[in-house]
């Protein structure tokens, strides 16, 4: 028992510093502090307003990766490969992995900086919780996600749109998937809120066009047809269209290719 | 005893309700018999329901994000249901229960869903098949009304999954089935938006921008420029009868079906019941289609076109029949066009062709850059160009349409300026066109011909090789160093090219 905490205190520790074995601050390592907002979103703004506001929250500013799951996985048995119940993980759930022998890894080194994927949202947010964080909400990842290079809000600029709908338009496909923290980093140094992997929220269901389409009997409203432009503050904003949908596809027990998570923390926290 | 009463009265209406069910003509889904649809890529037509009962079908249908050809050279990330663009065509029979199955494959990056316009129900099957990367949804429908019906990807933004190829046509076979035929084929339009213009090689990304002003870069049937077009092109013969299942994706541009020589002798307007004979040209809306058939009295080929002509010269709306059998003078008198080429002048010429020859043969060992690119690859290559931009007037075989289109096989006028030492001035007839009076083979033209804009060097090279080699011409291969030397000497051709 006593060795057990010892061993989760250390865990907790290693997450707060670096990934072991990486020499010096590797890019994208780290929490980044995020001051909120006013923003308008592309669905979800209540009645009569229009704009929502963020209250400042921090985020991990990488993706989460396969060596740092395994670690919560060796942790916490019950989110082992094949451990947890089909309602809260399905069969595809770290589907990445294979077996390894001797304890070592259970993916291919050349994974251990990738993105994890093939986490269900009950696993990430298993995961986020151990942190002491939680999955960022929809609002605070549309809110990061605006940001250029350059700019905390860029989602009005046609070139940066265009660049986002590329990846969006490109199939996933089955080849091993590029390394975080690789890229730039936006306005707030967060990394790979683009171009890499879909990330998990914490209330991606909050707007569920596709489920509360059909328990209505396909009301309009629902992402489909022309339904999807109703509602919507923007109708040109494919991209954010694109995660919309994607989000109302999923259930919490998804556990799919291409889709990985970061966490969030409240700022007081921590 | 009220009771009781109440209870054998329930009882009796539970026994009314099992016989209304087992009513003959409404057979329950459960007793029907089951089949498993057999699902066919454009052009191929599943074969026809024999049955006379309805049955249990079930689809199975797979989403796949794969990178195709779109045009010679150029490459595009299609979104599909099954494979290709357009999706796998349907079959059922009226009054058929559809069990559908479908499936988002994991290596996919986004949600898809499927709107079947033969669906009666909200959304066509939409919500119900709203589907992650990674899973596979049911849905059960019954095909209630006979017709043609165009299916589509429904998920936002709906405009760019149908522009990306996520459609396809589901027939609903009517009870009593439409008239035999020997063949029938699967043909349908959509328009594509791409980042670079029409023909640029490589990748090319959905412009958003021009899809939103409905500008389209591509119009083609089957998803490609070259889907019915030389080897690929539809088959029959002379006497046989074509059906063609026509449909429209769009998403934008409504078509104006035609097949260039012949006339449809049916058409089932919008897919529907309603027949109309003796039809030259038919709209086929977008999310639309059209069913039509025609008796094949004559061979040759016959091109399958959108009527917006435009589309057809410089989008790639162009299909081709291909007809063989035996010439009927008295519906169409081909030899007559036949006679107007081959004029005594130019078969007189047999001792200028084998010169030409021999200076080809010296040419060829003299220079070693087209050893590599070989006169045979060229004229492949050329082959493709011809027919994407040159065919529609030229003629598939280069002969021309007498006083209008002059033409190129066995041409005094084209094989003159091939052999002479002004070769270059047919690059600058394809890149800028040609206007005014011209005497080919003793026949006056005054036309205006279009500049071909998008042709790379080895394009052009590529296309005058093959039409001063093909139908019996006979010339040395235009080369590489020719084309840019030409290029530099003819009129401003970025200038034809940005009028794109």
């Amino acid at each position: 028992m006593t060795a057990r905490r010892l061993f989760l205190l250390s865990l907790a520790l290693l997450s707060l510093a670096l990934v072991p074995g990486l020499p010096g601050a590797a890019p994208g390592e780290g929490v980044v502090r995020l001051p909120g907002g006013t923003f308008t979103p592309l669905f979800g703004v209540a009645p009569g307003k229009a704009t929502v506001t963020v209250a400042p929250f921090r985020m991990d500013a990488r993706p989460v990766t396969n060596l740092e799951f395994r670690r919560f996985v060796l942790a916490h048995p019950e989110w082992a490969p094949g451990a947890p119940p089909p309602e809260l993980a399905d069969k595809t759930y770290l589907a990445h992995w294979k077996p390894a022998p001797g304890g070592a890894l259970p993916f291919d080194p050349a994974q251990s900086r990738q993105p994890v994927v093939h986490v269900s949202w009950n696993a990430a947010d298993a995961y986020c919780q151990a942190q002491g964080g939680r999955l960022p909400t929809v609002f605070e990842w549309e809110f990061a996600a605006a940001a250029d290079e350059t700019r905390p809000d860029a989602s009005q600029d046609p070139a940066f749109a265009a660049a986002i709908l590329a990846w969006y338009a490109a199939p996933t496909g089955a080849g091993g998937l590029p390394e975080v923290g690789r890229g730039h980093p936006d306005y707030w140094g967060l990394y790979d809120l683009h171009g890499l992997v879909w990330e998990w929220t914490h209330d991606f269901d909050s707007l569920r066009f596709g489920a509360a389409a059909s328990r209505a009997g396909d009301a309009p409203g629902g992402l489909y047809c022309g339904g999807g432009a109703l509602g919507s503050a923007t109708r040109e904003d494919y991209a954010a269209f694109m995660r919309f949908a994607l989000r109302s596809s999923l259930e919490a027990r998804f556990a799919t290719a291409g889709l990985g998570f970061r966490c969030a923390y409240d700022a007081t926290s921590r | 005893m009220r009771a009781t009463l109440r209870r054998k009265w329930l009882v009796a209406a539970g026994v009314l309700a099992v016989l209304a069910f087992w009513l003959p003509g409404q057979p329950q889904a459960a007793d029907l018999p089951t089949e498993t649809a057999v699902l066919t890529d454009a052009p191929n037509v599943p074969p026809p329901i024999a049955r006379t009962a309805p049955a249990k079908v079930v689809v199975e249908l797979e989403v796949r994000e794969v990178v195709a050809e779109l045009s010679e050279g150029v490459n595009y990330t299609f979104w599909t249901f099954g494979g290709h663009v357009p999706g796998k065509f349907i079959r059922v029979r009226e009054g058929d229960t559809v069990e559908f199955h479908l499936a988002n494959h994991p290596d996919n990056k986004l949600p898809h869903n499927i709107d079947l316009h033969a669906v009666t129900g909200p959304g066509g099957g939409a919500a119900s098949t709203f589907t992650a990367p990674g899973h596979k949804s049911r849905f059960t429908f019954k095909a209630l009304n006979p017709g043609l019906y165009v299916y589509h990807c429904a998920t936002a933004p709906v405009g760019m999954h149908i522009a990306n190829g996520m459609y396809g046509l589901i027939y609903v076979q009517p009870a009593k089935p439409l008239p035999k035929v020997d063949h029938e084929y699967y043909v349908m339009q959509g328009d594509f938006y791409t980042l670079g213009n029409f023909g640029e090689k490589g990748h090319q990304g959905f412009s958003m921008a021009k899809a939103i002003d409905e500008r389209a870069t591509y119009v083609v049937f089957n998803g490609s420029t070259n889907s019915l077009i030389g080897d690929k092109a539809l088959k029959a013969k002379v006497g046989e009868s074509v059906r063609l299942f026509v449909g429209n994706g769009g998403p934008n541009l409504v078509s104006s079906f035609h097949v260039i020589g012949e006339i449809f002798d049916n058409v089932h307007t919008y897919g529907g019941d309603s027949v109309q004979t003796n039809v030259q040209t038919a709209l086929v809306p977008a999310g639309g289609s059209i069913i039509v058939d025609f008796k094949l009295d004559v061979p040759g080929t016959f091109l399958l076109v959108d009527h917006s002509i435009f589309r057809t010269f410089n989008k790639g709306s162009l299909g081709m029949l291909k007809v063989d059998g035996k010439e009927d003078k008295s519906i169409y008198s081909g030899k007559e066009v036949d006679e107007s080429y081959l004029g005594e002048k130019v078969l007189a010429d047999g001792s200028r062709i084998a010169s030409l020859q021999k200076e080809l043969a010296k040419e060829q060992a003299e220079n070693p850059k087209l050893q590599k690119l070989t006169k045979e690859i060229l004229v492949a290559q050329g082959q493709k160009v011809f027919l994407n931009n040159c065919s529609m007037c030229h003629q598939p075989e280069g002969q021309g349409i007498p006083g209008v289109f002059p033409p190129l096989a066995k041409s005094d006028y084209l094989m003159g300026l091939a052999g002479g030492k002004n070769r270059e001035a047919l690059v600058g007839i394809v890149l800028n066109g040609k206007t005014g009076k011209i005497t080919v083979n003793g026949k006056e033209y005054n036309q205006v011909m279009q500049p071909i804009a998008g042709l790379s060097d080895q394009d052009l090279a590529a296309v005058l090789t093959y039409v001063t080699n093909a139908w019996g011409n006979s010339a040395p291969s235009f080369t590489l160093d020719e084309m840019q030397a030409a290029k530099a000497n003819v009129a401003d051709p970025t200038k034809v090219k940005g009028d794109r």
